[in-house]
């Protein structure tokens, strides 16, 4: 059946499992020092990865562990980075509170778009999302709504600079000092969604997610679930939204388009999906293969890059987290 | 290192004026991405995606610094290195790699990048680096605000520009004019609107009949089309992209429509909009040009034509001759190629500015009587504009070159 | 009264178009169970086949029938080569080999044949109905019917086309009475291509030939699709036709609207109908076995 989105990780790897602390210590630590080794460029890219990670495993929860499609999660990075832009620069909020306020629009927007899309399932939801990440970059344009959000021209927003005692102590730079926030973020924001898996909700979004009709009739309130899940992946997009918008420095239309939404989803897929931590490797995908495929051919980059995709999905079908699931069970039966 | 050479620049300078004023500026001074011999400049192109047409631009400046660096041997005894990089039209996009042209390639400047949301994203940027960001390639008003921004420069003639423009046309020459719009709906469309109303002034209300937009996206503009002919308007302003335009021209036609017909320069191509769209259909339609049209036949015999042709059969074989894009990179090119020759050895960042702000150039492709010309408060390389008319063949010049000032 | 007809003609017009690229969409949903996100850039590929052939000095109705089989063929090695060894993936992953698959007609277009918008001939006579609706428009009207009337025919009264629906609609089973799906998947998407070919060289006249020229008229043939149901073809034309029209007639009465908001109210029109009819306006009822 077409409306069901199949999942192929082992489900003992995520669910019921303990955090490996050995691989997640390591993670952090390294994590954590390397934006002292690279230049300020690379410094930002790394953020824009761990913001598109973020954006992803928001999605994932979505798809991955709810089994609903969204081909429009655009909107909500859009809407997330709206919300910080405007506290900023019409209400001149500091920057810092505006973070979590875009995550709450958009998990009241999520909310209220996962009402109607309780009718909705696989194809036809991923068409009514699709749909609302087209619009949204229209909307956000539209004539009404200019002298908010800017138009067309979009909206500038400045970092306030870093805090003192941080540069006279470790001379922070602004790109060190950011990569830093948004790390520590996305560390909580994946710890979350691991502690949201393993409790009682996330086995009640899985059990929607393989059997439907099988979880209604054990007194799932799958309605009630699918809208609130709606809501937490929009959160999640919409934290990252707000990030990437005071890390870029600027929010524009043109910025959230539904090209946007097909990375995310090719993030999901290529990471994982259904694997946490394979949002990380969405990212990095998403981040820097574009740029890969642009250094082989200028005109033919598009072209590299769909060859590529398509490689990809050969090599691992399941996603990098599937295939490193594969090579573990693999390397466990050899000895 | 930057900073110890401003010193130098400096020291010299005071030692220089107790000698020969001439030769104080002798010494060479040089910003990042700046040796003996070479010269690093940074670009972005959308090279991919819906908005990859453009992408002609960027290569056929690649090509013309090919040919300088081969037959001239580069700009002062300079080879240029011109990294252009694809953002596929996209702001995030554009503020990633302009960051790693400015911070890993070390280029002196970025020059003639594409699209406004995208140069939007890198303006504050560029300004706080004190990089130069010239000659964008985007007709936004913005681009021209040296006491704000003193390190962003425009090139083109300011989509307002020739909306006021062609504001002053219609008052001039259109009898009890009423007019209607059709226009791109983002920052482009909206600026030609608000060029026109500017002129137009308190009557913009009685005289605008009617205005209706577009997305990239709609698969034709019909109906905006027929809306626009319903209310009466004598004259048609169509401030659309080449696919568009060639549409509208068409159904222009196909409605019978009897009023004056006002193109603006983005598709005021023979090659891509009016041969597609019917010779005959464009007959008689009205536009501004600021630089010849490499499509029109009549333009072939002249020597820049042939000089550019020469140029695009060596240097951009693959280039598509009927494009304005590739002229477009092509003179783009040359004015930034003028603007290194005037920095000679002092190729600061600072002296590229001042030289971008002191420029009174004439290129062979251009109009005659149409300069680049900017000064310390003048960001506006280009003003004047050239009034044609469409004879179904060739443009025939309506009167003289007008300007805003 | 007018502009109203004008813009009731230019809404079929429009209508048609969508419909065209909606059967495309609904031939290859009855073969695969799912949509082809990169129908819209294979009817573009097609349709440069076809122009460059004809810009090769072929006559058109050459060129046009050439341009249909070798679609076809190109649809099914699509099938039998990329997607053959992807049966076992997820389908999450089909829909990022479609991605890739848009990534690299649209790409390898612009390369081959640059961006520029190149004149695509009609091979109906030019002009109007009194300036209300093209003649190409009309004829591109009567060659959707057709199309409808070709493919209702062949899922109706054909073998093949009745094996075809029981292999997607259970694979399994349909193996077992001995239908070769595999190859019942790859016809599916042969047809599918060739029906693209036919909508994207009915559609190049109107809009110009591009690379994107697909690019907003899928999402209208997605929703084409969806709002008049997508098992059902007929529905589908229906479906065309109906967002064609609404979206004129609400851009030229409704103010708040305009043109500003057209794609909009289309993609709001999907959402409202698959509220109260999930299915579409003509799609069969689906029932889920537990």
């Amino acid at each position: 059946m077409a409306t069901d989105v199949e999942t192929r990780v082992d489900s003992r790897l995520t669910v019921g499992a303990k955090i490996p602390f050995k691989w997640v210590t390591l993670f952090i630590i390294i994590g954590a020092v390397l934006p002292f080794f690279l230049e300020g460029y690379s410094t930002f890219q790394g953020t824009l990865i761990m913001i598109y990670a973020i954006a992803i495993l928001g999605l994932n929860l979505l798809t991955g562990f709810n089994g609903q499609f969204s081909l429009g999660h655009s909107a909500f990075y859009a809407i997330g980075a709206y919300t910080a832009a405007i506290l900023v620069y019409h209400l001149d909020w500091p920057v810092y509170v505006t973070i979590p306020f875009g995550g709450i629009v958009c998990f009241v927007a999520g909310f209220l778009f996962g009402l109607p899309a309780l009718r909705l399932e696989g194809l036809y939801l991923a068409l009514a999302t699709f749909a609302l990440g087209v619009s949204v970059p229209q909307i956000l344009k539209s004539s009404h709504l200019e002298g908010l959000t800017g138009g067309v021209q979009g909206l500038d927003i400045f970092r306030p600079e870093v805090p003192a005692f941080l540069v006279e102590n470790f001379g922070l730079t602004m790109d060190q000092w950011w990569y830093l926030i948004v790390f520590v973020i996305m560390l909580f924001m994946f710890w979350i969604a691991w502690n949201l898996i393993n409790s009682r909700t996330g086995r009640a979004m899985m059990a929607i997610r393989d059997n439907p009709i099988a979880a209604r009739s054990m007194g799932i309130n799958a309605s009630l679930y699918k809208s609130l899940t709606f809501g937490v992946s929009a959160f999640y997009t919409g934290i990252a939204g707000a990030l990437a918008a005071i890390v870029i420095e600027f929010v524009a239309p043109d910025s959230f388009t539904f090209q946007l939404s097909i990375l995310l989803f090719i993030g999901m897929v290529v990471g994982g999906t259904g694997s946490i931590w394979g949002a990380i490797f969405g990212g990095f995908f998403i981040l820097t293969v574009p740029n890969f495929a642009e250094e082989i051919s200028t005109g033919l980059s598009y072209a590299i890059f769909g060859v590529i995709l398509i490689l990809v999905i050969y090599v691992m079908p399941s996603g990098f987290a599937g295939l490193v699931n594969l090579l573990k069970m693999r390397v466990k039966k050899m000895f | 290192m930057y900073n110890g050479r401003k010193l130098t620049f400096g020291l010299a300078a005071i030692a220089a004026m107790g000698m020969v004023a001439s030769t104080a500026f002798a010494d060479k001074m040089y910003g990042p991405g700046v040796t003996d011999d070479s010269i690093k400049l940074g670009n972005t192109m959308p090279y991919s995606g819906p908005a990859a047409a453009y992408g002609q631009i960027g290569k056929s400046t690649a090509a013309y610094f090919d040919k300088i660096n081969k037959e001239n041997g580069g700009v002062n005894g300079r080879k240029i290195e011109f990294i252009s990089l694809d953002d596929g039209y996209s702001p995030p996009k554009t503020k990633e790699q302009v960051r790693k042209l400015v911070e890993q390639d070390k280029v002196l400047l970025i020059f003639e990048s594409l699209g406004t949301p995208t140069n939007s994203a890198i303006h504050n940027y560029m300004n706080q680096k004190k990089v130069p960001q010239l000659f964008v390639a985007t007709g936004a008003t913005k681009w021209g605000d040296p006491e704000n921004f003193p390190w962003t420069m425009g090139w083109q003639p300011s989509y307002q520009t020739e909306g006021q423009l062609f504001g002053a046309y219609i008052l001039e020459n259109v009898k009890d004019p009423k007019v209607a719009i059709l226009y791109q709906n983002d920052d482009y469309g909206k600026d030609y609107v608000h060029g026109l109303r500017g002129v137009l002034g308190d009557k913009a209300d009685s005289i605008i009949v009617a205005e209706e937009s577009y997305e990239v996206t709609d698969p034709t503009i019909n109906s905006q089309m027929i809306k626009l002919k319903d209310s009466g308007a004598n004259v048609f302003f169509n401030v659309s992209t080449p696919k568009f335009a060639a549409q509208a021209v068409k159904k222009f036609r196909e409605l019978n429509w009897d009023a004056v017909f006002l193109n603006n320069s983005v598709s005021n191509s023979v090659g891509a909009v009016y041969k597609p769209a019917g010779l005959d259909n464009s007959k008689g339609i009205i536009s501004l040009m600021y630089y010849m049209d490499i499509t029109d036949p009549a333009n072939f015999e002249t020597e820049a034509y042939k000089k550019w042709s020469k140029f695009m059969d060596e240097y951009y074989p693959d280039g598509d001759k009927s494009s304005a894009f590739t002229a477009y990179g092509y003179l783009v090119g040359q004015t930034m190629e003028q603007v290194l020759k005037q920095a000679g050895d002092n190729l600061t960042r600072e002296n590229i500015m001042k030289e971008a702000a002191n420029l009174d150039l004439e290129l062979d492709m251009m109009l005659p009587g149409i300069k680049i010309q900017t000064g310390p408060n003048d960001f506006f390389p280009i003003e004047a504009m050239m009034p044609v008319e469409f004879t179904g063949e060739k443009f025939a010049p309506l009167g003289k070159v007008v300007s805003v000032n | 009264m007018d502009l109203f007809l004008q813009q009731m003609l230019t809404g079929i017009a429009n209508g048609a178009i969508y419909a065209c690229l909606a059967l495309a969409v609904v031939m290859i949903y009855q073969a695969i169970d799912h949509f082809n996100f990169a129908q819209g850039e294979m009817a573009m590929f097609s349709t440069y086949i076809c122009w460059a052939m004809i810009a090769g000095g072929l006559p058109y109705w050459v060129a046009f029938f050439a341009t249909i089989i070798i679609s076809f063929i190109g649809g099914l090695a699509i099938e039998r080569i990329i997607f053959k060894p992807l049966h076992n993936a997820p389908v999450l992953s089909h829909i990022v080999v479609f991605i890739g698959l848009v990534a690299i007609f649209n790409s390898t277009a612009g390369a081959i044949w640059d961006h520029n918008i190149k004149t695509f001939p009609s091979p109906f006579p030019e002009g109007s109905f009194g300036g209300l609706i093209g003649l190409h428009e009309v004829g591109m009207f009567f060659v959707t019917l057709f199309l409808l009337l070709a493919i209702f025919c062949f899922f109706r009264f054909t073998r093949v086309g009745m094996a075809m629906q029981a292999a997607a609609a259970n694979p399994a089973s349909a193996g077992l009475v001995g239908i070769r799906v595999g190859w019942m998947l790859a016809l599916g998407w042969g047809l599918a291509a060739a029906i693209g070919a036919v909508a994207g060289m009915m559609i190049a006249p109107i809009v110009f030939l591009e690379p994107n020229m697909m690019l907003g008229i899928l999402l209208y043939g997605f929703a084409a699709a969806i709002v008049g149901g997508i098992s059902s073809p007929g529905g589908a034309v229906a479906g065309g036709f109906l967002v064609g029209i609404i979206e004129n007639l609400a851009g030229t009465y409704i103010p708040a609207i305009g043109s500003e908001l057209k794609l909009t109210v289309a993609l709001v029109l999907i959402v409202t109908v698959l509220l109260f009819k999930p299915n579409g306006l003509f799609g069969k009822t689906i029932v889920t076995r537990v």
